[in-house]
């Protein structure tokens, strides 16, 4: 019986050295390839090395050279296209019930509101809950699944910007919304019968009020302890961008109206009303687009403060 | 420079192969809270103040104690404790062990995923713990969860993987459908991952893990799932980058029978601790000579049977079944015993093997359930 165990010591003795040099040939050929870096590093760090040669050489080795990092625009580029081609395949139902859900809100109040600042308010606000809907309330559970489910590992362990991360999945969210909110708001300004020509201002409210909207949900989805408390608070927050939306700031009572002023989607609803207008006040859609700007500006940092977070544990 | 390739050349002969990940040390524990696993950002409670807690948080990161995590006050729960294995540079290196042995958490701190509560991780030069952004520049990292990736095609997960990493877009193109050649994907190319079978999602897994050359492969459960093509295609892809590369590999398993064949060395786990570290086969001649029997009895095992009662003190016993671990002679005494009379009678089936490292697993006082042998 012992010669079996010795020889079965032996051979795995013998293969443990077969493999030695196995591994010691692929070191000198990677040294070669990797060119003069590690020769050039001759002089006094060569012979401290020979000097240890006998029990510390591993130690006097150079590091690795590190691959390059991926750079913001090619990453945020490659998460926006990955994330909007995720969207095309499993989001395009829940836009449509977002778009349906805005025109069946219109049609409702079509026949409560009469025309003036209310049906601008009721077709601006239908436009910008689709954004709500689609950043704050999809992102937010996007992220929260995201993060509960372990997939933010595989962006972790990549060399990638948190932003690009962040920013790619809240803009390619933020673009999702772009046919809903037109179709929307054509439609509403066809049914209440509002001037169009101020229109063009959605190239701006989309993005901005999106930039807001999609920090706000990528920072929830990142945030909350539980995937259901982000689903819970992305749901929250489209409601009340619906019910603070839709009815015109006047006649709300005042502690709802302040808590209004709180939601950034209202900037987004103001700005799109006053286009709405005969003759726009374009100074003061542009001071509310100027509020969406901030807003999405510290909320988009604030996520991806929060994806770092999440990201290393 | 003349002196310095001579100087170079000589050292590579004298000294051993170089060191592709060193870690020591390291202990991680995860603080159990009273409402689960993660302190909300706010928390202002005592446990997320603990020192031990300062990494604080761990959301699916405990994966490999959620067993153990207990109602609220319950203890912290160690899932590294004092980690200490070196891999070398070229070598295919597995860390083997049931499920909750620690596994994931060792490699999670050497990807720069998590921080160890103490410790080091030195990866081809560079320190992880201080430096975890680094990790993502050194290595690629195969997670067990492929959520990021299960609604792109295969195709983009692999090229946007890969584009992560630091390639341009023609690399990462050109890349990604080598990769997807190399493992028998192409096929598959456009098909969302969520699409696909276990097996099949997991291959594209691999295949976004090796777009954009690595000098180190960190794959936690590779192979899960997958038909015997299916592996292969990832054995020999791995292979390969050794081969061509000189690449590191370090895989975490609990198949003991890939563990026998693909691994260059095993570090086996238990209970956060590393119990042995050897060649497969150093490994098998820790436990010498002695052979496994295994019994199935029809109904009962005849205990009234003085040598089945004898053997009964010896065996594990889970269910009709009993496990032995003898020497060559007693096993054929045994089996002499069990293949006659009355015992054989109540015998429903009997095995005789060579150990495998499921018992050396058991040999060195491993739990043992868990470990997976097909």
């Amino acid at each position: 019986m012992s010669t079996g165990i010795a020889h079965a010591r032996a051979q795995a003795r013998e293969r443990e050295r077969e493999r030695a040099d196995r591994a010691a040939h692929t070191d000198v050929t990677d040294s070669a390839a990797s060119g003069t870096a590690a020769a050039t590093v001759t002089g006094t760090a060569g012979v401290t090395a020979a000097a240890a040669a006998p029990d510390g050489a591993e130690d006097a080795q150079a590091p690795v050279p590190l691959a390059p990092r991926a750079r913001l625009w090619p990453s945020l580029s490659a998460v926006y296209r990955a994330q909007l081609s995720r969207a095309r395949v499993a989001r395009i139902p829940l836009l449509f019930v977002a778009t349906f859900q805005s025109l069946g809100i219109m049609v409702l109040m079509r026949g409560v509101v009469d025309g003036g600042a209310e049906s601008r308010a009721v077709v601006a606000g239908s436009a910008v809950l689709i954004v709500a809907f689609v950043a704050l309330n999809l992102l937010a559970q996007y992220f929260g699944q995201l993060r509960a489910g372990g997939g933010l590992d595989h962006y972790a362990t990549l060399p990638v910007p948190a932003a690009a991360v962040v920013l790619g999945a809240a803009g390619a969210y933020a673009s999702f919304t772009v046919p809903g909110v037109v179709v929307t708001a054509v439609a509403g300004g066809v049914l209440y019968q509002l001037p169009l020509s101020g229109l063009w201002v959605l190239v701006a409210v989309v993005p901005l009020a999106g930039a807001a909207l999609a920090g706000l949900g990528a920072a929830l989805g990142l945030l909350a302890p539980k995937p259901e408390i982000a689903t819970l608070c992305g749901q929250l927050g489209m409601s009340a961008a619906l019910l603070l939306g839709v009815l015109p700031g006047g006649r709300l009572p005042q502690p709802v109206g302040l808590l209004r002023d709180l939601l950034p989607s209202t900037y987004g609803v103001e700005a799109l009303a006053r286009a709405f207008e005969t003759r726009p006040d374009w100074g003061h859609a542009a001071l509310d687009l100027g509020v969406c700007a901030v807003v999405g500006v510290v909320s988009l940092a604030l996520a991806t403060w929060a994806y770092r977070r999440a990201a290393v544990r | 420079m003349g002196t310095g390739t001579r100087q170079q050349t000589a050292e590579s002969v004298q000294t051993p192969p170089r060191a592709a990940v060193r870690i020591a040390g390291l202990v991680k524990t995860y603080p159990v809270s009273g409402r689960g696993r993660r302190p909300f950002p706010l928390n202002l409670l005592p446990e997320a103040r603990r020192p031990d807690a300062h990494a604080s948080g761990n959301g699916s990161g405990s994966r490999g104690v959620r067993g153990a995590a207990g109602p609220t006050g319950t203890a912290a729960v160690r899932a590294c404790d004092g980690v200490t294995l070196t891999v070398r540079q070229g070598e295919v290196f597995g860390l083997l062990g049931p499920n909750g042995a620690g596994k994931s958490t060792v490699v999670r701190q050497l990807t720069g995923l998590m921080r160890p509560d103490s410790g080091t991780v030195d990866v081809l030069g560079h320190d992880v713990v201080r430096h975890p952004e680094r990790a993502a520049r050194i290595l690629a990292y195969l997670g067990q969860e492929s959520g990021a990736l299960d609604e792109l095609t295969v195709s983009l997960a692999a090229e946007t993987t890969g584009r992560l990493r630091g390639l341009d877009a023609a690399a990462a193109r050109r890349e990604s459908d080598d990769v997807l050649a190399e493992l028998g994907l192409t096929g598959l190319a456009g098909r969302a991952l969520k699409k696909l079978s276990g097996g099949q999602r997991r291959l594209a897994c691999v295949a976004s893990a090796l777009v954009g050359e690595r000098p180190l492969l960190v794959l936690d459960e590779p192979t899960t799932g997958m038909d015997p093509v299916a592996r292969r295609a990832v054995w020999s892809a791995i292979e390969r980058r050794r081969a061509e590369r000189g690449t590191t590999v370090v895989l975490v398993t609990h198949n003991v029978l890939e563990a026998e064949t693909a691994l260059d060395r095993v570090a086996v786990l238990d209970r956060g601790r590393v119990i042995a570290c050897d060649t497969p086969g150093g490994l098998k001649a820790m436990v010498g000579g002695d052979v496994r029997l295994e019994l199935v009895w029809r109904d009962r095992a005849p205990l009234d049977e003085p040598r089945v009662a004898e053997l009964a003190a010896r065996a594990t016993v889970s269910g009709r079944r009993w496990t032995l671990r003898l020497s060559p002679d007693a096993a054929r005494a045994a089996v002499d015993a069990v293949t006659t009379g009355r015992a054989f009678a109540a015998l429903d089936d009997f095995s005789l093997a060579t150990p495998s490292l499921e018992d050396v697993y058991l040999a060195l006082g491993g739990s043992g359930e868990g470990l997976v042998k097909a």
